[in-house]
């Protein structure tokens, strides 16, 4: 079969050109042709179980799932009918005859696709009882909330924490079913990646939601409330708020916080640059003592899923701490100061695509006299939430400029949203500090896009630094494979937990893809593209603030770095 | 023995599938012999798991010889292949000893089920074989493209094995077995030829009755409600025929049965499947059967479910409530 044959069908009467091998299901959806489907995920293998999307076809007998179902040529397919409308309803009918009717719980912004499907397709509700309302609530960490009661087992959780490696969450039989739960294994434990709630289309994984406090600590007159927003989230949350995908928002996105009644608006990806230069230095020392591979730490799934599966690699992890955590640790201390305000009366909340960062925040190990440098950590979609419930418009809103000193920052604190981000603004830096001379190129583009693994050698001073930069948790386990038996094949690694990075993490706009992952990334490499400072060592602010505060080790040690230890399963079932 | 024709000679004999399906055993084997492929599979399947059918254990049991006679002839019929035979619990039990003895040192494993009544789907058998959750797979690609590990795999009814050593014997009387059972008087698996209307099997065996009954044919869970006047038909399905003295038979309790079966047993995959039989039990056991919900509920297993099993779990009960429920 020829891959990239081009054929033509008919979708209700209309003549559509298309490539042999695709999907009727692939096929509608490039062509804007609605057909409706709960268990469909471009990032998993089709399942074909919710039955929703079932179309006729000319000449065939009864109905066909579109999702498994390819094209071929002349096909005429028929996505709407009276058959097909019946067996849409009755099943959709049936789902929800395993979920709440109501859910008390329903936040805008915070997606619910069941939902959105059951009100356009007016189902009706009273014909069963929900036969779920004892199904229990789990917790994973201060990361995840799996209320099983609204499960409808379309198993994309499973697949997806399959697919990252986990296999955390299990399907078991219970009471004569097949139901989704969370492992009993004590070898196995969630790493927080939030990867099952982007995958869930009925709300029944969530973040664990703070959102509700932050709104306390605004209206406390007592509190400093000093947000700080990471890379990704500026090229994501227009997404949410009816914009094309990748729309850049970064100066709406600081007039909306502002709006919701934040005292500062920085930025996360000033905290990026700090990680930048602690993590060249530590990639230059552990190159010279050759101590490598030296592993970056930025992402905390990752971080504990070498705790939990893999102690023996924690040597190797950089001990720099995340953009976050060194923010939130400057604001509580370099910026308290010099602003005079006790750091014990700030409140910092950090907008982050992730939801494993609730849980990096909770790390004893990251106070700083007792105080945690991040207070709250909201998802995208709850700031999302927050902006809808305040009426927050960031379509019409007047755009405003980001507060200094904690906003200034280059592009390459920037690109920190995409996989392969920290690598190269870790090695633009590390050639400065390598070679004294700078860079002529900038773009290590060997390590961008969308790839699950990508490997590169940079030639530095003679000298080659071999790269590889993994996205996505299943393909970190290959790359541990390699290492395994050859612990020095490379010098640096990159790992990301979530596919293309914190662009498609656990804490983003649904749905999420690799489309929209694509021009997410692409709008951030723009940013940097367009930005005069690209470098973080040029970054004013770097050099004023290593030059007036983190001008000592223990400074230095204290605000930038921390220590990681062997963890035990932490999900209690 | 003459196989090298073998192909030709189960199209000339016309011969079907005997696990239900009733696809041409011809044509499935030229499918797998011509596709290209370094391994190929084949797989017998004696799994039976459907209650009240019990054909396939009685041709284990009595004509051993001929099934591993007809795997061996597909073993050289198909190159690079490899052969299971996968055989069900009970009769793992029953007859290893026999079957290994026959089995020799070809390369024949004998594999015992797991799982129960869908783990004798044929896509779900490769799951099986490969370790994974017991649940049917998308088709296509069927398993004569695609199978066991991704390979061609030749997917057979321990009787349609039987049926092909005795075409390459040249003793094929064109016959099938027929398990009958339930209020019958002369129970027990019948040979006979595969033309036969129900009636005549019944009137053959001396298991007509002389009471006023019904049959479900074709399948212990899956097989249709017949009446005495609708018999003088082929079996749809497995070979089997159970009958029921109609003033005897609390239809509810039958219906539950079943339906019980089927909840427990299906893969709780696909929505039409694990909620609309769910939903179905709930009326049998409440003895209220809405005609209009159950309409809906049938109507989805029918047109919508994934595999066999949902699209066939409607039959049985219409076949009850339309036929012998007087309202």
């Amino acid at each position: 079969m020829n891959k990239n044959k081009k054929i033509q069908i008919i979708i209700d009467n209309k003549k559509i050109d298309c490539i042999e091998g695709q999907t009727i299901l692939e096929v509608a959806m490039e062509n804007k042709i609605d057909i409706p489907g709960l268990c469909f995920h471009s990032d998993l293998d089709i399942k074909s179980n919710c039955r929703l999307c079932m179309v006729e076809i000319k000449d065939r007998k009864g109905l066909h799932a579109s999702c498994s179902t390819k094209i071929e040529p002349e096909m005429e397919i028929i996505t709407d009918s009276p058959k097909i409308k019946r067996a849409r309803e009755i099943n959709l009918e049936l789902v929800f005859a395993q979920h709440p009717k109501e859910d008390k719980n329903y936040t805008p912004g915070l997606n619910y696709h069941l939902l959105e499907l059951a009100k356009k397709y007016n189902i009706r509700t009273d014909r069963f009882s929900n036969r779920k309302t004892t199904c229990p609530i789990y917790k994973f960490g201060p990361s995840v909330v799996f209320d099983s009661s609204k499960c409808i087992d379309c198993r994309n959780c499973v697949d997806v924490c399959e697919k990252q490696g986990i296999g955390f969450l299990e399907i078991e039989k219970k009471d004569h079913f097949f139901q989704v739960v969370p492992s009993k294994d004590e070898n196995k434990d969630c790493i927080y990646c939030g990867q099952c709630v982007v995958h869930c289309p009925t709300g029944a994984l969530m973040a664990i939601e703070d959102f509700g406090e932050v709104e306390k600590a605004i209206q406390d007159k007592n509190k400093i409330v000093v947000f700080q927003f990471a890379p990704s989230i500026r090229t994501s949350i227009g997404e949410e708020l009816g914009m094309p995908y990748g729309s850049i928002v970064t100066e709406k996105l600081i007039a909306g916080i502002k709006k919701l009644g934040a005292d500062k608006v920085f930025d996360t990806s000033t905290g990026a640059d700090f990680t930048t230069m602690e993590e060249a230095g530590e990639l230059i020392k552990k190159i010279e003592e050759g101590t490598t591979p030296c592993i970056t730490s930025c992402c905390p799934s990752w971080v504990k899923f070498v705790e939990f599966y893999h102690p023996e690699l924690i040597h190797n992890l950089a001990t720099t701490r995340s953009p976050q955590i060194i923010l939130g640790g400057l604001i509580k201390t370099y910026w308290a100061e010099k602003e005079n305000i006790d750091p014990k009366n700030i409140i910092v909340v950090s907008i982050m695509p992730c939801v494993a960062k609730k849980y990096e925040i909770e790390r004893k190990e990251l106070e700083i006299d007792n105080l945690k440098p991040v207070d709250y950590v909201l998802t995208t979609r709850e700031l999302t939430h927050l902006f809808i419930k305040h009426k927050i418009d960031l379509k019409k809103i007047e755009p405003q400029k980001i507060d200094n000193p904690l906003g200034t920052h280059s592009g390459a604190g920037v690109i920190y949203g995409a996989s392969g981000g920290v690598v190269e603004s870790a090695l633009r830096t590390a050639y400065k500090k390598i070679t004294k001379t700078e860079l002529t190129k900038l773009e290590f583009k060997q390590v961008r896009g969308m790839e699950g693994i990508k490997k590169a050698t940079i030639e530095i001073n003679g000298k080659s630094i071999k790269i590889a930069v993994v996205n996505g948790m299943g393909n970190a386990k290959k790359i541990l494979k390699e290492i395994e038996k050859n612990p020095k094949l490379y010098d640096a690694i990159e790992v990301m937990a979530c596919d293309g990075g914190c662009i498609g993490g656990g804490g983003q706009p649904m749905p999420t893809d690799s489309k929209i992952r694509k021009q997410r990334a692409e709008s951030l490499y723009q940013i940097d593209n367009e930005k005069e400072i690209r470098l973080a060592h040029k970054n004013p602010i770097i050099k004023k603030v290593y030059q007036d505060f983190l001008n000592s080790k223990e400074k230095i040690h204290l605000i930038c770095h921390t220590k990681y230890s062997p963890k035990k399963r932490e999900t209690k079932i | 023995m003459n196989i090298k024709n073998i192909i030709t000679k189960l199209e000339e004999n016309n011969l079907k599938g005997r696990g239900g399906a009733n696809f041409p055993t011809g044509l499935k084997w030229k499918m797998v012999k011509e596709i290209k492929a370094e391994k190929k599979y084949i797989i017998c399947n004696a799994s039976e798991g459907e209650p009240d059918v019990f054909k396939d254990g009685f041709i284990l049991e009595n004509y051993p010889e001929e099934v591993i006679s007809g795997i061996k002839i597909a073993l050289e019929t198909i190159d690079n292949s490899s052969a299971y035979l996968y055989i069900s619990k009970d009769y793992y039990r029953k007859f290893k000893k026999d079957l290994e003895k026959l089995i020799g040192k070809h390369p024949i494993t004998l594999l015992k089920k797991t799982g129960g009544y869908l783990a004798g789907e044929e896509t779900s058998i490769c799951e099986v074989i490969e370790g994974k959750r017991i649940e049917p797979r998308i088709r296509p690609p069927f398993p004569s493209q695609s199978g066991l590990w991704h390979c061609p795999t030749l997917i057979n009814n321990v009787e349609t094995f039987y049926c092909v050593a005795k075409i390459a014997k040249n003793e094929y009387n064109k016959t099938r077995f027929y398990s009958i059972n339930g209020d019958a008087e002369n129970e027990g698996v019948y040979e006979l030829p595969e033309d036969y209307s129900i009636s005549r099997i019944l009137k053959e065996t001396k298991n007509w009755p002389d009471f006023d009954f019904f049959v479900q044919s074709g399948g212990g869970i899956a097989g249709e409600i017949l009446l005495p006047n609708e018999l003088d038909q082929m079996i749809k399905g497995t070979g089997s025929i159970i009958v029921f003295n109609r003033k005897q038979t609390d239809l509810f309790s039958l219906m539950e049965k079943w339906i019980n079966f089927l909840i427990e047993e299906n893969c709780d995959k696909c929505i039409p499947c694990r909620e609309g039989t769910y939903r179905i039990a709930e009326m049998i056991k409440k003895k209220k059967i809405d005609k209009k919900i159950l309409d809906d509920l049938f109507f989805v297993l029918e047109e919508s479910s994934f595999c066999a099993l949902g699209k066939g779990v409607a039959s049985p009960i219409r076949g009850v409530i339309t036929k012998l429920l007087n309202e």
